[in-house]
């Protein structure tokens, strides 16, 4: 009996360990450690951030699903790795500490044969002086508490608007080196459509505050898609929805410290400024969770096993090289650590080799660039496949070493993302962007010029785009119960 | 249904901003909310996105 051991429950994890479950039957076993009682579709805590859906509606409690499953789930949070074993033993295994309230603090080593690291993003406010909800002096939708508590500051502000107050809002990224812009998109024109339906859009002042070096970047190098007969660059679109729904915006900025209503950015000429605001949500700069990893002998090893960042490392190729160098090849088609040949990463946890945004320093030298976005589908997929090659070399169609020529693969650059980004919810008022973008990450030696597929690449915005937003959000959270019918549903 | 002297609000003289980016007419937003064209659309992006899923899947 072999067993898988996943590291965290997000939609990579949750995603590699259920089907890898489904697929192997009771004959091999699957352990899930994640910190949280609970699951969350984290997309659709936007709309928990402007009082439009209930912290409920977006979260379910893991146990029951498991143990319907088969799934030995511990509620504990991995905390270091050991991938050769220790004194006496060759099996590896991870040190968990348990977060579930009945074991609290107690630690165990979990064996593994496979090990799948689904670890997901660190919220690194600490990058930032005086960034986030907890210790600092901004508002953040990462999560569905830290959602519900920005919700409680809008109504709040509406409240105020209602009563002839002016309210300056204040949203985008709160670091040079953030990713997933697109969830601060999401939240700011969320946030314009609420205020446009309480009617009190007329006292409200918002702008937008991102490291992108133009606006519509996305970490995603921006994209082209074909409208009105033209092929047209997201920074054209962007604009335009940004000056149809009268926001104003701040590109190219790191933002160095926030304090109570005010915060100072450097942008990319070196030129600093102050912003001041009533209401800001700053989306944190994201770094790995902190796993350790120690040898046979105990010596500390996370150097090899994680890059710098936290992110661990897998095939890609992390040779430093500029812009101009860069390849859809360098990025990593199977996930596997390139030391420990049964330790994969999936999902935000697998370090990629460079950012997608051509990266940029401010005169004085500060790195002012989106880091890559990994939205839900690639690591959906990523984590769907992943358990795929496991199964595979469980059920002995080949050996660990050759998944490189006969595992599963699914590269950002060989991988397209649907993605559909809410820009006001309602049924029949709501509006969406509806974006599908292949490749991911661009490859400009079959695309040169946008790097991406023109036939696979498109945009626009409307209704249809909120039906679908909404329609995947159920869809998800059905799936993710594993309620009948469940692997049908795609990532 | 706004006209588009409502729209050209937005936009400032010489603004490097608003002065360089097109804003959509009225009948563009009419259509965004169409529920009828909308609908058509709907199954029109749904059969794109899935064509974008198949060809993700290796
Ligand atoms: C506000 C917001 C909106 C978004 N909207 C969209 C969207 O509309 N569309 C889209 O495609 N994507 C969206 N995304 C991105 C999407 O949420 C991510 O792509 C996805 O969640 C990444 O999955 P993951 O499994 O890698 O990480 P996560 O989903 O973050 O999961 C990580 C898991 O690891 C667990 N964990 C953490 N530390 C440990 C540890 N030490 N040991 C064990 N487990 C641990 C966590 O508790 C969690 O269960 C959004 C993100 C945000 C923040």
């Amino acid at each position: 009996m072999a067993r898988i051991v996943v590291l965290g429950a997000g939609v990579s994890g949750h995603t590699a360990a259920t089907f890898a479950k489904h697929w192997l039957g009771d004959k091999h076993e699957v352990v899930v450690v994640s910190p949280n009682s609970k699951w969350n579709w984290i997309p659709s805590n936007i709309w928990v951030g402007v009082g439009e859906m209930k912290p409920e509606d977006v979260i379910f409690e893991l146990a029951p699903v498991y143990k319907k499953a088969g799934i030995d789930f511990r509620q504990a949070k991995a905390v270091s790795i050991h991938p050769e074993g220790k004194e006496g033993s060759d099996r590896p295994f991870v040190t968990i500490e348990y977060t579930d309230p009945n074991k609290k603090g107690q630690t165990e080593e979990v064996e593994y044969d496979y090990l799948i690291n689904a670890t997901g993003p660190k919220l690194n406010f600490a990058a930032t002086p005086g960034l986030g909800p907890d210790e600092g002096n901004s508002l953040s939708v990462c999560t569905y508490q830290h959602a519900a508590e920005a919700n409680n500051h809008f109504q709040n502000a509406i409240e105020r608007m209602k009563k002839g107050e002016k309210v300056k809002f204040l949203i985008g990224t709160g670091h040079g080196m953030c990713t997933c812009q697109g969830a601060a998109f999401e939240y700011i024109f969320n946030i314009e459509h609420e205020l446009r339906e309480a009617g009190v859009r007329d006292k409200a002042e918002i702008k937008w505050i991102s490291n992108e070096q133009f606006l519509g970047d996305f970490g995603v190098a921006g994209l082209h898609i074909k409208w009105g007969g033209h092929i047209v660059s997201s920074k054209v679109l962007a604009e335009s929805l940004f000056a149809e729904r009268g926001v104003d915006w701040i590109t190219g900025a790191h933002v160095k410290e926030v304090q109570k209503g005010k915060l100072q950015y450097e942008l990319l000429d070196g030129t600093e400024g102050e912003e001041t605001f009533d209401f800001a949500m700053l989306i944190p700069p994201f770094s790995g969770v902190g796993l350790k990893a120690y040898d046979k002998a105990g010596n500390d090893i996370t150097d090899k096993v994680f890059a710098p960042n936290g992110f661990m490392k897998v095939d890609a190729d992390y040779t430093p090289k500029p812009f101009e160098e860069w390849k859809a090849s360098d990025w990593p088609k199977y996930y596997q650590n390139p030391d420990y040949a049964n330790i994969f990463a999936v999902g935000i946890a697998f370090a990629p080799p460079h950012p997608i945004s051509k990266p940029a320093k401010s005169v004085n030298g500060t790195p002012i660039t989106p880091a890559p976005p990994r939205t839900g589908m690639p690591s959906g997929i990523i984590g769907k496949t992943v358990a795929r090659t496991v199964c595979d070399v469980i059920e002995g169609k080949y050996s660990l070493e050759e998944v490189k020529e006969k595992g599963h693969h699914a590269s950002m650059a060989e991988m397209g993302a649907a993605c559909v980004a809410s820009t006001g919810k309602s049924i029949w008022n709501g509006s969406a962007v509806a974006l599908t973008v292949y490749p991911v990450v661009p490859d400009y030696d079959r695309f040169p010029g946008t790097g991406r597929d023109p036939e696979y690449t498109f945009g626009e915005i409307g209704l249809a785009g909120h039906w679908i937003k909404h329609i995947l959000h159920y869809m998800f959270m059905w799936k993710a119960q594993l309620k009948p019918g469940w692997t049908l549903i795609p990532e | 249904m706004a006209d588009y002297k409502d729209i050209q609000k937005n936009i400032t003289p010489y603004d490097d901003k608003t002065y360089g980016t097109m804003i959509p007419g009225p009948f563009q937003r009419f259509l965004r909310t169409c529920k009828i064209w909308q609908f058509i659309r709907f199954i029109i992006i749904n059969l794109k996105m899935l064509a974008v899923v198949s060809k993700s899947h290796h």
